[in-house]
């Protein structure tokens, strides 16, 4: 019986049993440590203070796919939104009171004939000003590679399988624009408030690779 | 307008993928000027690129390996990286 024992040593583990997460005492990388020569450099030559980088590494924290969530329901309830969505995806979402800074964004429609899906094969760049930083593994290389190469084995890993007479369009981030799937609304969803259908617009679906699910 | 990416390899920091260079792809749509980061990521001012996003079928792509040739890839291409085909 497991647990049952006690002659055996827990030395190591927790009281449930599971080993401590070790302790990040390794040296710093190259990189750490020029981060926080330029971040002290800035600070102490007055050019920012240490309460604005905070500010914003807080204000990146509070973005989230609910943000996204919004302005999918809002383009599900209201067309001429939609076609602005459609027409410029980062004026619309500013309209709607998000804070994207510069970001040029490029809303993504799927519909019966087409599914959408998005990477980025050379790094990992995805609509973080508003929808927050992106999944691991959105930036794994078996992501990155097989996405482009075998997006429907990709999506069907995901859970995802489409009909063979629907198109799929990869979308690969190469360079200064960022994209937001507009998944298609569900038959069950139909007659909701736009602050309902938020609930059921989740990351995955506006990624591309999920759909959007009723609220458990 | 049908275009082919460039078979080019440079060194540096290139940001037109590898997997569709030499590739012959739509033009889908034009998205207007853009830093050239070819230059911008060695502090080089140069003039600005339009950039273009480009429309290839997965046959182009992968040819007989394609999981399923009608299907698409687009993409951002810098207008220099493209030749009328």
């Amino acid at each position: 019986m497991p647990h049952d024992h006690h002659d055996h040593s827990h030395e190591g583990l927790s009281p449930s049993g599971h080993p401590y997460r070790a302790d990040n005492d390794t040296g710093l990388s190259y990189w750490q440590v020029m981060e926080i020569a330029l971040r002290e450099l800035l600070i102490e030559k007055g050019h920012l203070t240490a309460a604005q980088i905070h500010a914003q590494i807080n204000a990146m924290d509070s973005r989230s796919p609910a943000n996204g969530a919004r302005v999918v329901a809002r383009a599900w309830v209201d067309l001429e939104f939609k076609a602005a969505l459609l027409d410029n995806a980062g004026e619309a979402s500013r309209t709607m009171g998000f804070d994207i800074g510069p970001m040029h964004l490029i809303a993504l429609e799927n519909t019966n004939e087409v599914h959408n899906v998005v990477v980025c094969t050379l790094c990992s760049c995805y609509p973080r000003n508003l929808l927050g930083l992106p999944p691991d593994w959105y930036k794994s290389r078996a992501y990155r590679s097989r996405t482009v190469i075998e997006p429907r084995k990709v999506l069907l890993e995901f859970g995802l399988s489409l009909p063979e007479q629907m198109q799929v369009r990869v979308h690969d981030s190469t360079a200064d624009m960022r994209y937001i799937v507009i998944p298609a609304q569900p038959e069950d969803s139909f007659g909701l408030s736009e602050e309902a259908l938020a609930t059921w617009v989740t990351r995955d679906s506006m990624i591309g690779v999920g759909l959007p699910l009723a609220p458990q | 307008m049908k275009v082919r990416v460039k078979s080019h390899w440079p060194p540096g920091h290139i940001r037109t993928p590898a997997y569709l260079r030499g590739k012959i792809g739509h033009i889908e749509r034009r998205i207007g000027l853009f830093n050239n980061p070819e230059e911008s990521a060695y502090r080089q001012a140069g003039p600005q690129r339009e950039l273009v996003r480009v429309r290839f079928h997965m046959a182009e792509i992968w040819g007989a390996r394609a999981e399923r040739g009608e299907d698409v890839i687009e993409a951002e291409i810098y207008a220099h990286w493209l030749e009328p085909v």
